[in-house]
């Protein structure tokens, strides 16, 4: 409850925010509404002074409810865009923008298209200079909607197929929609910043044109130039487009490493593995046990029998070579303190042994090796595994006894 | 025209009116005293009064518009709040007979009208095409554009920034203009010497009249008739003729934006009593709503204890003499004599009694009340006696949720009406064009909001909180008993509690801090601070100033025992 009495314009809208926010995060959109219809009064105070004025706290707030309330029709909020753009000249372009990725998100992509070309050819005196960063994305995003179109075409001339006049026209269309959106998605590439639907669609369009020079630098730019923030999604698409372009394997491996020092635990993490794990190169191969040993530090992948498959191919081979038994010591050095409680307990022994056998047992094959045949994870796992007389769980235990003495040098 | 009494010196009936509007015997120019005794107090009539003075005045402007004094705008206002009182059923002499008699003395006192203009002041007509060359030296000007900047303090509208830019970017061609003749002027006046006429101060106009006539209205109720919307004080100008054109500086002045304070309405008023030079204010006997046993009934009920306890506010309040006439009667210009808050009194009052049969230390009270439960049990015959306990669960309940819709209706208050404001002709189109989008968007959302329409204001009620005797639940504790708390001694009913703890030791000197004492929630029992904060409720005032009563009161009663042996406990929270 509260003691002040006293009240004045500011500190009563003030407290009327308070209650619209407590209501939108409540989902009370009646109450809201009812809120905001009083502190609409403050558009005609002057807040200059303010970091954010009535007029964009109305546009955002009326947004949330208009877009969630029951009785809220889409004309209604189209309605209410449009008087939004009217109050804030400085703020015309970003209004445009949700605007559009409102209409986008109720599927009206007519509507989106029709709204993005109109702003695109606003002008206000200086006013378009300052916004130019807003006026970029728009461009980007009506370049967007020219590639859906684009693919569209695409998928209706791959249907065809033989019909060559309907095959011309459609083409011809389609060709008008590559130029349209490459354009526009070529400028705001430019710009560093997170693009990546831009980068992913305009690769795309690169592509299916043939021009895989462009594609490899707009890839490379994407994801090796500094200015660009730090984005692991570039080295993926990268690594995706030189597998699709059957580049060497030294490519391939130069730009995986980078994104395995960026994302350890990536997918593309197995793949890695397998194929360093072939090389000739020692290097190679001690980099391929780095990285498996490094994505499994990684809850995500503790259940994944097919990355423990190849951790215990790799230890498996390692031990039976007896070389470089000095690489699983240097990987096990700095898991043997938590690796033991974070995967090998005795519950998850259980609880891997109920649900998928072919990883209960890689991981008994590893656990076996880094902590020997007396390790609770190894001794259930192969016990339950000897007494429902499954051959390779017996082959499993031999093995480990057999390469014990090995195993402790560990 | 109208004043037919003979003159003093030739004893003729030949008028005629001067340039203040007094009255000059034509015959022998003696001027009299006597002003004239304006029936209605249309502000046509008091044009034509400063009309003579000037010579010519333009009756029309180009836009419709007339020239027009401020003084003329708050006659105006006043007159309003004045007739709005007269609808709550305050009598209807209030009008002429008091607040008007009240108002042309302070014209005159203050030299705006009724009078011979001084020979130094002239009156800077500021009206919209006037260009600067001649008027405003720099100093002069520079000041004004500081009043327009400083718009942060309460009370003051936020000015336009465009506004204030474009009158920065004042060069020779345009000055600082208002609607009204003299609105600049009277902005730049300094406030000291003579009272200038502000908003808040029509309120204290209100209440001086309405204790000159003894109402039963105090000056929270009124504050809270204000706020609630039954009185005209925000966007009374709404209500100003249409030839009263309002703009610029006139919004500073006439345009408030924030809630009437207490204490600023109170002190102002007993300024303005002083400055008016009124005699003594007509007694407060006991029989006036005004005395504190009237109004310790009155919050009794409303704060649903039992009726018994009048007796005891009526003891305290005979103990310490603050039911004497010349304590309650108001006599401006007699600094010695506390101003009193009769409200305030009243609650402060039954704290003092609650505090002296509960004690109120946030244990005495419950075991008090445990008590008067068990011999409830017993209790056959009569109504139930008191339990403390009970009142406070059904009390705070109630509080809480009223409580609770105080706290929206702040938030959901609404300042702006449908008339707007401009600052100047220039921005009357993009003003215009924003209401229109204001209204636009109100209707939208207010759609949206569902059944939860704004109503029709609700009927003014002098009570806040209402508790009857038919409810069958319990609720209503004004017949209950003391008796479960009081124990016989020598025929008397005492208080079983026999402590006591003051609120402060020691008074502060008001002059020096402006408090008698300073009041934390966290150095007093959660009892008291509910104590508090319910009267806080009811008064709407900050509990810190019934604190301040209840201080006084106390140190009051226990004058003698405070120098005596010390027999009371303080409480010393860590």
């Amino acid at each position: 409850s509260s003691n002040e009495h006293k009240l004045n314009f500011k500190k009563s809208k003030e407290v009327c925010l308070s209650y619209i926010q407590d209501a939108l995060l409540q989902k009370q959109w009646k109450r809201a509404a009812e809120f905001l219809t009083c502190y609409i009064e403050s558009l005609e105070k002057d807040y200059s002074r303010e970091h954010i004025g009535p007029s964009e706290m109305i546009w955002r707030i009326g947004t949330e409810i208009l877009w969630h309330h029951s009785q809220s029709s889409m004309r209604e909020f189209n309605c209410f865009m449009e008087q939004m753009k009217t109050l804030g000249v400085k703020r015309y372009l970003k209004v445009c923008l949700e605007h559009v990725f409102h209409l986008l998100c109720n599927g009206q992509i007519d509507e989106a298209y029709q709204n993005l070309s109109l702003a695109e050819s606003w002008r206000f005196g200086e006013q378009t200079a300052i916004q130019d960063k807003e006026m970029k994305l728009i461009q980007a995003y009506r370049g967007l909607l020219d590639y859906c179109s684009w693919s569209k075409q695409k998928s209706i001339l791959l249907e065809q197929g033989e019909d060559e006049f309907s095959d011309l026209a459609v083409e011809q269309e389609m060709h008008g929609y590559f130029r349209k959106a490459a354009v526009n998605l070529k400028e705001i590439i430019k710009i560093p910043g997170v693009w990546d639907i831009f980068v992913k669609c305009y690769v795309d369009l690169l592509e299916f044109y043939g021009d895989h020079n462009e594609a490899r630098q707009v890839l490379n730019e994407y994801a090796y130039n500094s200015k660009f923030p730090a984005n692991p999604n570039a080295h993926v698409y990268l690594c995706q487009f030189l597998k699709r372009q059957g580049e060497s394997k030294k490519t391939l491996i130069a730009a995986l490493k980078i994104l395995h020092d960026i994302v350890p635990s990536h997918e593309l993490m197995i793949d890695f593995n397998t194929m360093l794990q072939k090389s000739k190169k020692r290097k190679k191969r001690r980099l391929g046990l780095e990285v498996i040993f490094a994505a499994l530090d990684y809850a995500g992948w503790k259940e994944n029998a097919k990355a423990w498959s190849c951790l215990a191919r790799q230890v498996k081979h390692i031990v039976i070579s007896e070389k470089h038994l000095d690489w699983i010591k240097q990987e096990w050095n700095s898991r043997k303190d938590w690796w033991p409680a974070f995967h090998f307990s005795r519950y998850l022994a259980k609880s891997n042994w109920q649900e998928n056998k072919s990883l209960s047992y890689e991981k008994a094959l590893v656990a076996g090796i880094l902590l020997g045949k007396d390790c609770k994870y190894f001794k259930y796992v192969s016990h339950q595994g000897c007494k429902a007389q499954l051959r390779r769980f017996r082959m499993l235990k031999k093995f480990v006894n057999r390469h014990n003495r090995v195993c402790l040098r560990i | 025209r109208d004043f037919n009494e003979r003159c003093a010196q030739c004893s003729e009936v030949n008028w005629g009116v001067t340039d203040g509007g007094g009255f000059y015997c034509r015959s022998c120019h003696n001027v009299t005293e006597r002003t004239r005794e304006v029936v209605n107090t249309d502000f046509i009539t008091n044009s034509r009064v400063l009309t003579i003075s000037k010579g010519s005045r333009q009756q029309e402007k180009n836009d419709g518009g007339c020239e027009w004094y401020v003084c003329e705008g708050f006659q105006l206002v006043l007159k309003k709040q004045v007739e709005a009182l007269e609808a709550l059923g305050v009598c209807p002499q209030m009008k002429d007979e008091i607040l008007g008699n009240f108002w042309r003395c302070y014209l005159q006192k203050s030299k705006q009208a009724y009078c011979k203009r001084p020979a130094g002041e002239t009156v800077k007509a500021l009206s919209v095409c006037e260009s600067s060359t001649d008027v405003d030296s720099d100093p002069e000007r520079s000041s004004l554009l500081h009043l327009l900047s400083l718009s942060e303090s309460e009370g003051d509208l936020q000015t336009d920034c465009s506004f204030a830019s474009s009158v920065s970017k004042v060069s020779e061609s345009t000055s600082v203009y208002s609607g009204s003749v003299d609105g600049s002027l009277y902005l730049m006046k300094s406030q000291k010497e003579k009272l200038r006429m502000t908003m808040p101060m029509t309120l204290s106009f209100c209440y001086m009249a309405l204790l000159w006539v003894r109402e039963p209205i105090t000056l929270s109720e009124l504050l809270r008739f204000v706020v609630e919307g039954h009185i005209p004080y925000f966007n009374v100008f709404q209500h100003f003729p249409e030839k009263m054109k309002l703009c610029g500086l006139d919004l500073k002045i006439f345009c408030v934006e924030s809630w009437p304070v207490y204490e600023e309405v109170f002190n102002k008023m007993h300024e303005l009593a002083a400055f008016l030079d009124l005699p003594r204010f007509p007694d407060i006997t006991e029989s006036c709503f005004l005395h504190p046993d009237m109004l310790c009934m009155k919050y009794l009920m409303e704060a649903n204890l039992p009726d018994e306890l009048h007796n005891w506010t009526c003891r305290v309040v005979k103990k310490i003499g603050i039911g004497e006439v010349d304590f309650l009667t108001l006599t401006p210009g007699n600094k010695s004599t506390r101003k009193v808050k009769y409200d305030v009194l009243a609650a402060a009052v039954i704290v003092v009694v609650l505090k002296l049969l509960f004690l109120l230390d946030d244990h005495y009270e419950w075991l008090l009340s445990d008590f008067a439960e068990e011999r409830n049990k017993n209790n056959t015959e009569g109504g139930p006696y008191f339990e403390f306990k009970k009142w406070y669960e059904v009390v705070k309940r109630s509080l809480d949720v009223e409580q609770k819709k105080l706290d929206e209706e702040r938030a959901k208050y609404l300042w702006r009406c449908e008339k707007p404001l401009f600052y100047s002709v220039k921005n009357k189109s993009k003003v215009l064009k924003r209401r229109q989008m204001v209204v636009n968007l109100q209707n939208q959302f207010g759609k949206l909001s569902g059944s939860v329409q704004r109503a029709e204001k609700p009927n003014p009620s002098s009570f806040q909180l209402s508790w009857s005797e038919e409810n069958t639940d319990g609720s209503c504790f004004h017949g209950h008993s003391l008796k479960g708390i009081l124990q016989e001694k020598c025929g008397l009913l005492k208080a079983m509690n026999p402590d006591y703890w003051l609120c402060t030791l020691k008074l502060c000197n008001e002059k020096l801090c402006g408090h008698l004492a300073h009041y934390r929630e966290v150095e007093f029992p959660q009892s008291y601070h509910f104590v508090l904060g319910l009267f806080s409720f009811l008064l709407r005032i900050q509990p810190s100033y019934i604190h301040d009563e209840v201080c006084l009161i106390e140190h009051k009663l226990f004058n003698k025992k405070l120098y005596k042996k010390l027999k009371y406990s303080t409480l010393l929270k860590k």
